[in-house]
């Protein structure tokens, strides 16, 4: 890096240097402070690219770039006939991190694994409160308390898991970052000596890097583990700059002091893209924004209105406002990227005078309604009060009135969720495990309704598909049952789908190897810098 | 002055207890729900919300919590992080020494700029120097802080590349924090380059943050300053043919003095209760940053805890600008 030498520059040199000190020292800018350390206890991406995909592993991992689950700690697995019986075969020798604070004396074993999955959903279990409040929210959420009768041990490098019922995305939701083995021989050391709370602030685990220290709200550093299962990383040490606002992020990748950055802001896209040190990679995010109508309520009760409004939203405008072209229109309640991907549905095609004539025929008439806009920024949706101005000019063409509303964020969500709500409600989903389960059933399935599911719609048929799915383990049967669930989804239009948004990840020149995954997470083992 | 000392630490306890009864009630007041909030977008049953809210006590009616958390104010705990799970004064003391550095070189810029170019003001009252320095000062105090920051950056750090982007130190360095001051922790460090990089790193927040108080203090000195030299004692000491520099550096600028300490002790205040735009654009790790993430996760605790001890901060910045003021001019000693 050259840099001009100016009134300050003896003063300042030293610290120059620092850029292009150690090779192999890669900086992430990262977006933002990780809650903690123990993945389970959380659910925010930011907190599992800074936990879960450097220090830890799982039974299964995402195979890099896909949502494909594959062999990690679990060398192979078998499934019994009935799908509820779940036996991993460990790979044996895997070492834990040798940190400053703590020095394995064994490698991993079924015990780690009993103890990782354990204390999530067994109140019994001695360090399933070890903080007061810990709630495993994300255990919670993809039901493993309900569904996972038992874990035990059936001898050193073997795990036999139980299910209550046959659950097809169950491998896909084991390679989750809320499902990280930890080392229950650091457990039980912290226990011994009465701090079990640093399990969450300085983590052990069988990752590609070992955690070296966390200066709150500033850095946090690895180091590459060189025993890592995986092969070692290329790099050395990797280093998270916490840098909250994303022009400065995108000052510092220009400067030299990161190597990459996430979440660009959209209107620096063009400029980052010209510029001759950088490369920018993007891919469709697995993630959607939609506008639910409450389906109880008249007369967005009937499919023929909610379908006329759908060809009065003029999505290519939506996505040009706000994301300046980063976005895709989306016509189905998945996103491309997910196996299953019905892309022979038929979009409504935005259309104000047909819109206009179906909602006549449909006997509605001077129609005033609530658009509910989301008080944040979103990755599927960065500005929504914008969208809804979109919305709310066109349907003003139609002759319906709009009033746009909005709550403080968490208050959005719980009022959005209730039976009684008036209008449509904009929100969106980025997928968990890549499993279209995870979008399908879990926000437009009959048992949702009242929570997740924002357009109360409960259709039997939609429903049928979607659980059979559900419980059927041959992939190729479940993309047809998905497939099937897409038509009667668009047929219904419970949702105005609104966009896919683009994740866009841009970074020095001289950074190989990195993949963009489409869960949106941020793994670094396979980085290198190259000079 | 002791007296004065006692009676001023008895008036704190009633103002900290209302603070208290304040930072409490307020963010409750607020709409949202720390509970419904962990779990994001992912819908929490109603029963798993109840199970969670009473793990967290916070089921419990308010003055029981009140008390609950006042008592244990009182032994020095101020509770824990439900979103870090990290106790509060931990976090606190981890982060307020960044705040306090950052704050003190601010100032610092502040008051040494500030109070000449306000005394050159008073002195060349109306003409050109005068205006335009007053132009300035308008400039500085209406600046939008976040507008003005990322402009320093772009300039300074990206075109000339004279300083840093953001941090407190370079990346290069790693040391256990042993003060929490990078400037004193990067000396003790004896790490080569380590004192220049936390030194190169400090100059554009400082001067980001030292901007508007910089105005206030320029302008507030003028004003003192165009007081104090219309005073009789003033032309008195003219007339005994003092230099004018005795006139201006003795006599009046001391007396000027007094509303500008208020004024500087008033703007420590603020910054220490964190810098929070500055912070944010510079990557800061202090208190104002951390304050405003907790307010969005509705962390109750951190909220309660944090704005309390910055309460007590302000007070123990208050107590000792009365006390300066003593110093200053004899006559409204205690």
């Amino acid at each position: 890096m050259k840099y001009k030498l100016g009134f300050a520059a003896a003063l300042l040199a030293a610290s120059f240097l620092s850029t292009t000190a150690s090779a192999k020292t890669f900086v992430f800018c990262s977006e933002g402070s990780p809650e903690g350390f123990d993945p389970g206890l959380y659910t925010a991406g930011t907190t599992f690219d800074a936990s879960a995909h450097p220090v830890y592993s799982r039974l299964l991992e995402f195979e890099p770039g896909t949502t494909k689950p594959v062999a990690a700690l679990a060398e192979s697995w078998k499934v019994s006939e009935d799908g509820k019986e779940y036996t991993f075969k460990l790979r044996p020798g895997v070492k834990f991190q040798t940190t400053e604070f703590f020095k394995p004396t064994r490698t991993l074993n079924a015990d780690d694994v009993v103890f990782s999955i354990d204390r999530q959903i067994n109140k019994s279990n001695p360090w399933n409160q070890y903080i007061a409040g810990a709630s495993w929210e994300y255990a919670a959420g993809m039901g493993f308390p309900e569904l996972i009768k038992s874990i035990e041990k059936v001898n050193d490098l073997t795990v036999k898991m139980v299910l209550n019922r046959p659950e097809a995305p169950f491998l896909a939701n084991l390679a989750m970052p809320f499902a990280s083995i930890m080392s229950k021989e650091y457990a039980d050391s912290l226990d011994k000596a009465g701090k079990k709370e640093q399990l969450n602030q300085m983590p052990v685990g069988t990752g590609p890097f070992t955690f070296i220290g966390y200066q709150q709200d500033a850095v946090i550093r690895f180091q590459k583990n060189a025993d890592y299962w995986g092969g070692a990383p290329k790099i050395d040490d990797l280093v998270f700059a916490i840098t909250t606002d994303a022009a400065v992020r995108y000052q510092k990748l220009k400067a030299g002091e990161c190597h990459l950055m996430p979440y660009p802001n959209a209107a620096d896209v063009t400029s980052m893209k010209s510029n001759s040190n950088l490369k920018v990679m993007e891919q469709e995010g697995l993630n959607i924004a939609y506008l639910a109508y409450n389906t109880t309520q008249a007369p967005f009760d009937k499919p023929e209105v909610r379908k006329a409004l759908n060809k009065a939203i003029n999505k290519k405008a939506i996505v040009e406002a706000v994301f300046q072209g980063m976005a895709t229109p989306a016509k189905n309640p998945i996103p491309p990227t997910m196996w299953s991907y019905n892309d022979k549905v038929q979009d409504d095609s935005y259309d104000l005078e047909a819109a206009k004539k179906m909602l006549a025929d449909a006997g509605v008439k001077n129609l005033s309604m609530k658009v509910w806009a989301m008080p944040v920024s979103r990755p599927y949706m960065l500005n929504a009060r914008r969208a809804a101005e979109i919305i709310q000019d066109d349907f003003a063409k139609i002759g319906v009135k709009v009033e746009i509303v909005s709550y403080e964020w968490a208050e959005y969500l719980q009022r959005s969720k209730a039976k009684d709500r008036d209008g449509a409600a904009m929100l969106g989903w980025t997928g968990d495990n890549g499993d279209p389960d995870n979008f399908l059933d879990t926000l437009l399935g009959c048992d949702a309704v009242g929570g997740n599911n924002r357009a109360q719609w409960c259709n039997k048929e939609f429903d049928a598909l979607v659980k059979k799915a559900k419980v059927t383990s041959d992939q190729a049967e479940r993309t047809k049952l998905y497939e099937e669930a897409q038509v009667v989804f668009k047929r219904e239009a419970p949702w105005a789908t609104l966009d896919h948004s683009l994740s866009i990840v841009p970074m020095r020149k001289n950074v190989t190897g990195f993949v963009q995954s489409p869960l949106g997470d941020f793994t670094f083992e396979n980085v290198d810098i190259t000079e | 002055m002791f007296g004065f000392l006692l009676r001023r630490l008895a008036v704190l306890i009633p103002t900290f207890i209302g603070v208290s009864i304040i930072a409490f009630a307020f963010i409750r007041l607020l709409p949202g729900d720390p509970v419904a909030l962990l779990s994001g977008e992912r819908v929490m049953s109603p029963e798993r919300h109840a199970q969670i809210s009473a793990q967290l006590g916070l089921d419990r009616p308010m003055v029981v919590q009140y008390l609950d958390y006042l008592g244990g104010v009182v032994t020095g705990d101020f509770g824990t992080s439900i979103v870090s799970k990290t106790p509060i004064l931990k976090q606190f003391l981890a982060l307020f020494p960044a705040t306090v550095e950052l704050s003190l070189c601010a100032i610092i810029i502040a008051v040494a700029l500030g109070i000449p170019a306000g005394v050159i003001a008073a002195i060349k009252r109306g003409s050109a120097v005068d205006q335009s320095m007053m132009g300035i000062a308008l400039v500085g105090y209406s600046m939008p802080i976040f507008w003005w920051g990322l402009l320093l950056i772009i300039l300074f750090s990206g075109i000339l590349q004279w300083t840093p982007v953001s941090g407190r130190i370079s990346l290069m360095f790693y040391f256990k924090p042993v003060t929490g001051f990078m400037l004193i922790d990067s000396l003790l460090s004896a790490q080569k380059g380590a004192f220049s990089s936390a030194v190169s790193h400090l100059i554009l927040p400082s001067i980001v943050l030292a901007t508007i108080p910089l105005a206030v203090i320029a302008r507030q000195t003028r004003s003192a300053m165009l007081e104090v030299l219309s005073e009789d004692y003033i032309r008195t000491a003219r007339a005994k043919g003092l230099s004018p520099f005795r006139v201006v550096g003795l006599h009046a600028l001391r007396n000027a003095m007094i509303p500008v300490i208020t004024t500087i002790g008033l703007q420590i205040g603020v910054m220490l209760a964190g810098a929070i735009l500055t912070e944010t654009i510079f990557s800061w790790p202090g208190i104002g940053k951390w304050m405003v993430d907790s307010v969005f996760r509705r962390d109750y605790p951190v909220i309660q805890g944090g704005l309390l001890l910055i309460a007590a901060i302000i007070m123990i910045v208050n107590l000792i600008v009365d006390l300066l003021y003593g110093l200053v001019n004899p006559r409204i000693r205690h």
